[in-house]
C-alpha cells in the first residue's frame, strides 16, 4: 500500500471516546498542535452502555475535570433530560450528582467544542501501526497508508482493542455498538511488547417506550431544583424527562434458568473478566439465589428517540431468551425490543505498564487512557484523558509533568491504582476506595483544582477572577464567624428553641454554635450582623468548613503524613537486585511498579514495612556516596 | 509512618536486669516524656539543658498515678545516638514497671519503634559510617522476622479469633455504609442507620474494653494481686495469714532498696498470686492501722486490689468495724468471719447488710475449717465474668494494648459522634479506622477485604 505524509502534530490523540475527548480538548487548550484520529466521526463521545453521567464518586470526578478546565461537565450540563443530587440525606463528603444524558444531543455538543478548539484537528481514520524510532513513538501509520508524525500519542480506544460480541452461542469480532473492532493495532501493540489481558462487559437490551405500560412502573423524576456540573454553568434545564422503576418476577427468574446454558457465561463461550460490580441478571440470579426480585430501572435515552435503556438487565443470553425475559416484567409485558443485549470482550493493557503520568514505561512518549487501562465507566475514561492529554502535552511543551495524589482528587486516586496495584477485573472508582473522602467532595472540587487548571492554561482569567473572588469570601466568612460572640439574648434563645436545641448559659463564638447539629448557616447568618450578600456556594463551604473542622482536621493530618512519603523520591535508575535484604516477592513487585516515592511503593501489594525500611536505608546510601 | 514521628523501645534486653531502659527518640520526644515525668520542686523536663540527668517518677496522666521511680537522661538534637532528640528513662523494677512505662510513652503519643528502627535513624540520620549500611539492612530484615514470629505465637487462639470476629462484625456494617453511599438507589440494601451503627459501635466498644481489662489481668498474673488483711486487733489476722501461706507455697521477698521495710509474701491460690502486703506488720503488732497511722493504711488500702477484712464471730460488731467497712467501700473485698469455733455473739443478718451482694466466709482457723471456702471466694472473684481458669487469653504484648487503646478511642469517637447526630458516612471515617487498628493487631491489612466483602454480601449493578 503507498503511504503518504498525511500531517505533523505536537500530540496525537487515537481515538475520540470520552477519554480521546477530554485528552485532546486538554492538549489543545494548553496550547499543543493536537490531532484527534477516530475510526468514525459521527461516534465522537458515544454512549455504548447507560445514558448517564455521574453518580457517587463519578460524579466527583465529573466536577475534578471541570474544575480543571475538562469539557464533560459543561457538555452534560447542556444536553441532561434529568439530573438529580445523590445522597442528601449524608454527609458532605459523598454527594454526588448524576445526570440522565441526551446520548445524540451530548455527542454533538462535544463535537461541536472539538471542531471549535484552537489548535485541534478531527480526522476519520483507523490507527493500525505506530512509528517507532529507538523506543521512542514517533507517530502512525493509518489504513489507508497516513503517517502521521508527532512527539507524543495517546491511545484511547476503549474496548475496541480485538472487540468480540458475544450474544448466546454467536460470538464475532465487533467494537461496541456493533461497529469495527481495532485488530490491526492490537496486533501491533503485542509486538512492542505491550501485556494484555482479557476484560469482559455487558450492555441491557434497549425497548421503545410507546410499547411500555408506565402504569406499572414507579417514576423516577429529577430534582426540581437548578443543578449543574460545571464551575462555569449559568442556564438550568428545568424540562426534565423522568425514569421509571420495575422489578424482575418470579417468571424472570425462571426463564433464566431453564435457559441458563445457553448463556456464555455459563457454556463457558466467554472467557474475559467481567467487573463484578456490574453483573449480568444470569449472574444476579445465580448468585444471590434467594432474592426474590430485582431492580429494573427503565432510562429514556434523549428527548429526539423513544429508545428506553433498561437498567439493570445487562445479558448476552440468545435474543429469543431476551425478548421473553422481558415480558416477564411489569410494565414491560408487550415491550418491542429494539436492539438487544450483549456482552464484549476486548484487549485491556495492564495498567502497572504505566507510570503515573499515563506514559508507557517501555515505549517513551505513547500514552494510553480510558478503558484501554482496564477501567470501566466514561467518567474514568474521562479524568484519565484529561491526564493524559495535559501529560502528552507538557511533554511536548516543555512543562513539569502533573500527577495528581490520592488526597488531590478522585482522578488521582483512580490513577495510582491503577499504576500501582493493577487490576483483575474492569475497574470501577468507588468512594471506599479514596482514603481522604471527606476531603475529595463534590463541592470543593474548584477549591482543589481550578488553581493547577488555571496554571496549566485551561482557566479563562475571568473564571480565575471569579473562583478567587469566591475563596477570599470563604475564608473571610470563616475568620469572621471565628471572631463574633453571640449573646445569649432572648433572639438567641428563641432561635436556637425553635431549632430544637439547648440554651445558651453564656456567650459562645458563631463558629461553635454553627457546630451544634441542629444548627445551619443561616441561622447564624441571622443572629449576626453582615452586610456582604454570599453565594449559596459560598455558604455551604462556610458550613461544611466549621461544622466538620474536626474531622477534616484529622483528615488533614493524615495528608501531612502521606505527602512527607511522597516526597521521599526513588531514584529513576534504582537497581532493586544490588538491595540486598529485599525479600524476593517484594523486589519482582518493585521492579515491575517502579514506584517513584516512598508513599507509592508502601501502597503496592507484598512490599512490606521491613523492605520499604531497607529501601530508605539504600536509597539514603546512595544520596550520602553521591556527596 | 516512619522517619518523622517519635518511636519507642525498651532498649536494654529482655529478661531481669537491674536496670531497664525506655528509650525515646523523635521531634516529640522531650514533650512526651515531659507529660509523664513528675519531679517535685524542680522546673519541668522540657525546660532542662541539654544532656543532663534527673530524678523523679514517671506518672500516669489519666489516673495520676505512680508507675515508676526512674532517673530521666535527656539528651537534645543533633549530638545523640540517632541525632534526633533522645530520652532515656531509667527504671529500676524489672520487666514489669518498664513495660508499663513503655505502654504510658506509647499512649502519650509515641509510636513503638520498628526492629532496628534507632539504628536505621542513626544511619539515616548520618550518624553511623556508611560501610554499617549492610549491616543495618540485614539487621531490619532478621529482627522484623523475629518479631513477626514472635507475634504470630502470641496471636494464636482466641485473641486472634476475637479481633477478626470484631472485624467481620466492623466490615459487615462499613460494606453496608458503602453501599448505602455508592449505589443509593438500591431499594433491597437496608439504610444504615445511626441506631444501627451505634448498637454495633457499642459492642465493638465493650468487647474491647473487656480486652484491655484482660491487659490488666496479665499484668496481675505477673506481678501478683496486691492483698491486704485488715481487722481490728485480735480477730485472727495473722492465723489467716499463716494458713494461707501454709497451704500455698509463699516465696518470702524483701523489697531492698527502699526505704520502706515492707515485707511481701507470694501466695498461688487456686492459679491467682497472690502479694500478701505488709505481712510483717501483721506479724508484729498485728495490726497495719495502728503501725502505720491511717493515712498510710488508707494508701495502702486504695492501692490493694484485693482486701480481705475480717471479722470475729465470737463478738459484735465495734464502732471500729463499721468504720473499716466504711473504708473498703467499693472495693474488692471479701469478708472473713473468723472463730466461729467460739459462741456466736456476731449479728450476722447486720453483716450481711453491711457486705450487700460481696462475698462472706465463716471460718474457724484454728480448727482448719473454712479455708477452702476462701480460696474459692479468691478464685471467683478474680476469674468472674468469661474468664475462665486455665484457659486465660490475655493481652500482654505492649504493641498489642496499645494499637487496642488505638482503637478503644477511635471507636468511642465514633459512638461520640453517632450520639450528637454526625451523619451516617462521617461516622464511619472512626467506624474504618477503628477496622484498620484492629487489622494491624492481627497483621491483617489487605486492603481489597472490604471490596470483596461489598460484591459477596450485596447484589449490585446495572
Amino acid at each position: 500500500m503507498p503511504q503518504y505524509e498525511a500531517g505533523t502534530f505536537d500530540v496525537i490523540v487515537v481515538g475520540a471516546g470520552h477519554a480521546g475527548a477530554e485528552a485532546a480538548l486538554a492538549s489543545a487548550r494548553m496550547g499543543a498542535k493536537t490531532l484527534v484520529l477516530t475510526m468514525n466521526l459521527d461516534m465522537i463521545a458515544f454512549m455504548p452502555c447507560n445514558p448517564s453521567i455521574g453518580g457517587p464518586a463519578k460524579g466527583i470526578v465529573v466536577r475534578e475535570i471541570d474544575a480543571m478546565g475538562g469539557a464533560m461537565g459543561r457538555v452534560i450540563d447542556k444536553t441532561h433530560i434529568q439530573m438529580r443530587m445523590l445522597n442528601t440525606a449524608k454527609g458532605p463528603a459523598v454527594r454526588a450528582l448524576r445526570a440522565q444524558a441526551d446520548k445524540v444531543l451530548y455527542q454533538q455538543e462535544m463535537k461541536r467544542l472539538m471542531e471549535e478548539q484552537e489548535n485541534l484537528s478531527l480526522h476519520q481514520g483507523i490507527a493500525e501501526e505506530l512509528i517507532v524510532e529507538d523506543g521512542e513513538v514517533k507517530g502512525l501509520i493509518t489504513q489507508v497508508g497516513g503517517i502521521y508524525r508527532a512527539e507524543t500519542v495517546v491511545i484511547t480506544t476503549g474496548t475496541f482493542l480485538r472487540g468480540e460480541i458475544i450474544i448466546g452461542d454467536l460470538r464475532y469480532s465487533s467494537g461496541p455498538n456493533h461497529q469495527q473492532p481495532s485488530i490491526k493495532l492490537a496486533e501491533n501493540l503485542e509486538q512492542l511488547g505491550f501485556e494484555t489481558v482479557r476484560f469482559k462487559t455487558g450492555t441491557p437490551p434497549r425497548i421503545n417506550s410507546n410499547s411500555i405500560d408506565y402504569s406499572k412502573t414507579e417514576i423516577q423524576p429529577g430534582d426540581d431544583v437548578p443543578r449543574a456540573f460545571s464551575f462555569e454553568t449559568t442556564e438550568f434545564i428545568m424540562d426534565q424527562m423522568p425514569c421509571w422503576l420495575t422489578y424482575t418476577t418470579s417468571e424472570t427468574h425462571q426463564i433464566i434458568d431453564e435457559n441458563l446454558h445457553l448463556s456464555p457465561m455459563y457454556s463457558g463461550m466467554a472467557k474475559g473478566t467481567g467487573p463484578r460490580y456490574c453483573p449480568s441478571i444470569e449472574d444476579k440470579i445465580v448468585r444471590f439465589s434467594d432474592k426474590p426480585r430485582h431492580q429494573i430501572f427503565l432510562e429514556p435515552e434523549g428527548r429526539s428517540t423513544r429508545e428506553v435503556y433498561v437498567q439493570g438487565l445487562s445479558t448476552s443470553l440468545p435474543e429469543h431468551v431476551q425478548r421473553k425475559l422481558l415480558e416477564s416484567i411489569p410494565g414491560l409485558e408487550k415491550a418491542d425490543m429494539m436492539r438487544s443485549g450483549y456482552a464484549i470482550e476486548y484487549d485491556a493493557i495492564v495498567p502497572t505498564q504505566l507510570w503515573p503520568t499515563l506514559e508507557s514505561k517501555q515505549l517513551t512518549n505513547l500514552y494510553t487512557a480510558g478503558q484501554i487501562n482496564g477501567t470501566s465507566g466514561y467518567e474514568e475514561a474521562a479524568g484519565q484523558g484529561l491526564m493524559a492529554g495535559i501529560n502528552a502535552a507538557a511533554k511536548v511543551l516543555g512543562k513539569e509533568e502533573v500527577i495528581l495524589s490520592r488526597s488531590d482528587a478522585y482522578i488521582g486516586v483512580l490513577i495510582d491504582d491503577l499504576v500501582t496495584k493493577g487490576t483483575s477485573e474492569p475497574y470501577r472508582l468507588l468512594t471506599s476506595r479514596a482514603e481522604y473522602r471527606l476531603l475529595l467532595r463534590h463541592d470543593n472540587a474548584d477549591l482543589r483544582l481550578t488553581e493547577l487548571g488555571y496554571q496549566l492554561g485551561m482557566i479563562t482569567e475571568e473564571r480565575y477572577a471569579r473562583f478567587l473572588e469566591k475563596k477570599d469570601h470563604i475564608e473571610d466568612e470563616i475568620k469572621r464567624l471565628r471572631g463574633i460572640i453571640i449573646k445569649p439574648n432572648e433572639q438567641t434563645q428563641e432561635a436556637i428553641r425553635n431549632a430544637g436545641g439547648s440554651e445558651l448559659k453564656d456567650g459562645i463564638r458563631a463558629a461553635d454554635l454553627l457546630k451544634r447539629p441542629e444548627m445551619n448557616y443561616d441561622m447564624i447568618a441571622s443572629l449576626t450582623e453582615s452586610d456582604i450578600a454570599l453565594s449559596d456556594e459560598v455558604k455551604e463551604q462556610v458550613e461544611i468548613h466549621v461544622k466538620y473542622e474536626g474531622y477534616i482536621e484529622k483528615s488533614l493530618q493524615q495528608v501531612d503524613k502521606l505527602k512527607k512519603m511522597e516526597n521521599k523520591k526513588i531514584p529513576e535508575n534504582i537497581d532493586y537486585d544490588a538491595i540486598s535484604g529485599l525479600a524476593t516477592e517484594a523486589r519482582g513487585k518493585l521492579k515491575e511498579v517502579q514506584p517513584l516515592s516512598i508513599a507509592q511503593a508502601t501502597r503496592i501489594s507484598g512490599v512490606n514495612p521491613a523492605d520499604i525500611s531497607i529501601l530508605l536505608v539504600y536509597i539514603e546510601q546512595g544520596r550520602i556516596a553521591k556527596v | 509512618m516512619m522517619e518523622f514521628d517519635t518511636i519507642a523501645a525498651i532498649s536494654t534486653p529482655s529478661g531481669e536486669g537491674a536496670i531497664a531502659i525506655v528509650r525515646l527518640s523523635g521531634p516529640e520526644a522531650v514533650a512526651i516524656a515531659n507529660r509523664l515525668f513528675r519531679a517535685p520542686g524542680s522546673k519541668a523536663l522540657a525546660d532542662q539543658a541539654s544532656h543532663t540527668i534527673h530524678y523523679g517518677h514517671i506518672e500516669d496522666p489519666a489516673t495520676k498515678e505512680i508507675a515508676e521511680e526512674v532517673m530521666v537522661a535527656l539528651m537534645r538534637a543533633p549530638k545523640t545516638f540517632t541525632r534526633e532528640d533522645v530520652v532515656e528513662i531509667n527504671c529500676h523494677g524489672g520487666i514489669v514497671s518498664v513495660n508499663r512505662v513503655l505502654s504510658l510513652a506509647l499512649r502519650a503519643g509515641a509510636r513503638l519503634a520498628e526492629p532496628g528502627e534507632f539504628t536505621k535513624r542513626a544511619f539515616l540520620n548520618g550518624r553511623i559510617d556508611l560501610s554499617q549500611a549492610e549491616a543495618v539492612m540485614d539487621l531490619i530484615r532478621a529482627k522484623t522476622d523475629r518479631a513477626m514470629d514472635v507475634a504470630l505465637t502470641q496471636m494464636e487462639g482466641r485473641l486472634s479469633r476475637l479481633i477478626s470476629s470484631l472485624r467481620q462484625a466492623l466490615l459487615e456494617s462499613i460494606a453496608q455504609m458503602e453501599v448505602n453511599i455508592d449505589y443509593p438507589e438500591y431499594d433491597d440494601v437496608e439504610e444504615m442507620t445511626r441506631p444501627m451503627m451505634l448498637e454495633k459501635a457499642q459492642w465493638v466498644q465493650s468487647e474491647i474494653a473487656k480486652l484491655l481489662q484482660t491487659s490488666q489481668q496479665g499484668k496481675i498474673l505477673r506481678e501478683g494481686l496486691s492483698t491486704v488483711i485488715i481487722g481490728r486487733p485480735n480477730v485472727g489476722k495473722s492465723s489467716l495469714l499463716n494458713s494461707l501461706v501454709q497451704e500455698n507455697k509463699a516465696i518470702v521477698t524483701e523489697i531492698a532498696g527502699t526505704t520502706r521495710d515492707i515485707i511481701e509474701e507470694y501466695v498461688n491460690v487456686r492459679g491467682v498470686p497472690l502479694r500478701l502486703v505488709d505481712t510483717a506488720g501483721i506479724r508484729e503488732t498485728e495490726d497495719i492501722v495502728e503501725r502505720i497511722g491511717v493515712e498510710r493504711s488508707r494508701k495502702v488500702l486504695k492501692e490493694a486490689d484485693l482486701i480481705l477484712y475480717v471479722l470475729n464471730y465470737a463478738e459484735k460488731l465495734t464502732e471500729e468495724d463499721l468504720l473499716l467497712f466504711e473504708a473498703v467501700r467499693d472495693m474488692n473485698y471479701i469478708v472473713v468471719i473468723n472463730k466461729t469455733d467460739l459462741p456466736q455473739q456476731i449479728d450476722l443478718d447486720q453483716v450481711k447488710e453491711l457486705t450487700s451482694d460481696t462475698r462472706l466466709v465463716t471460718t474457724s482457723l484454728i480448727e482448719e475449717e473454712g479455708i477452702d471456702q476462701l480460696e474459692e471466694a479468691i478464685a471467683e472473684l478474680f476469674f468472674e465474668g468469661e474468664i475462665e481458669a486455665g484457659d486465660m487469653t490475655y493481652v500482654s504484648n505492649v504493641r498489642h494494648i496499645s494499637l487496642l487503646h488505638q482503637a478503644h478511642q477511635t471507636i468511642s469517637d465514633a459512638i461520640s459522634a453517632a450520639e450528637m447526630d454526625v451523619p451516617v458516612d462521617m461516622i464511619q471515617i472512626d467506624v474504618t479506622r477503628t477496622w484498620e487498628i484492629l487489622g494491624e493487631i492481627i497483621g491483617d491489612t489487605a486492603d481489597d477485604g472490604l471490596l470483596n466483602q461489598l460484591f459477596s454480601q450485596f447484589c449490585l449493578g446495572k
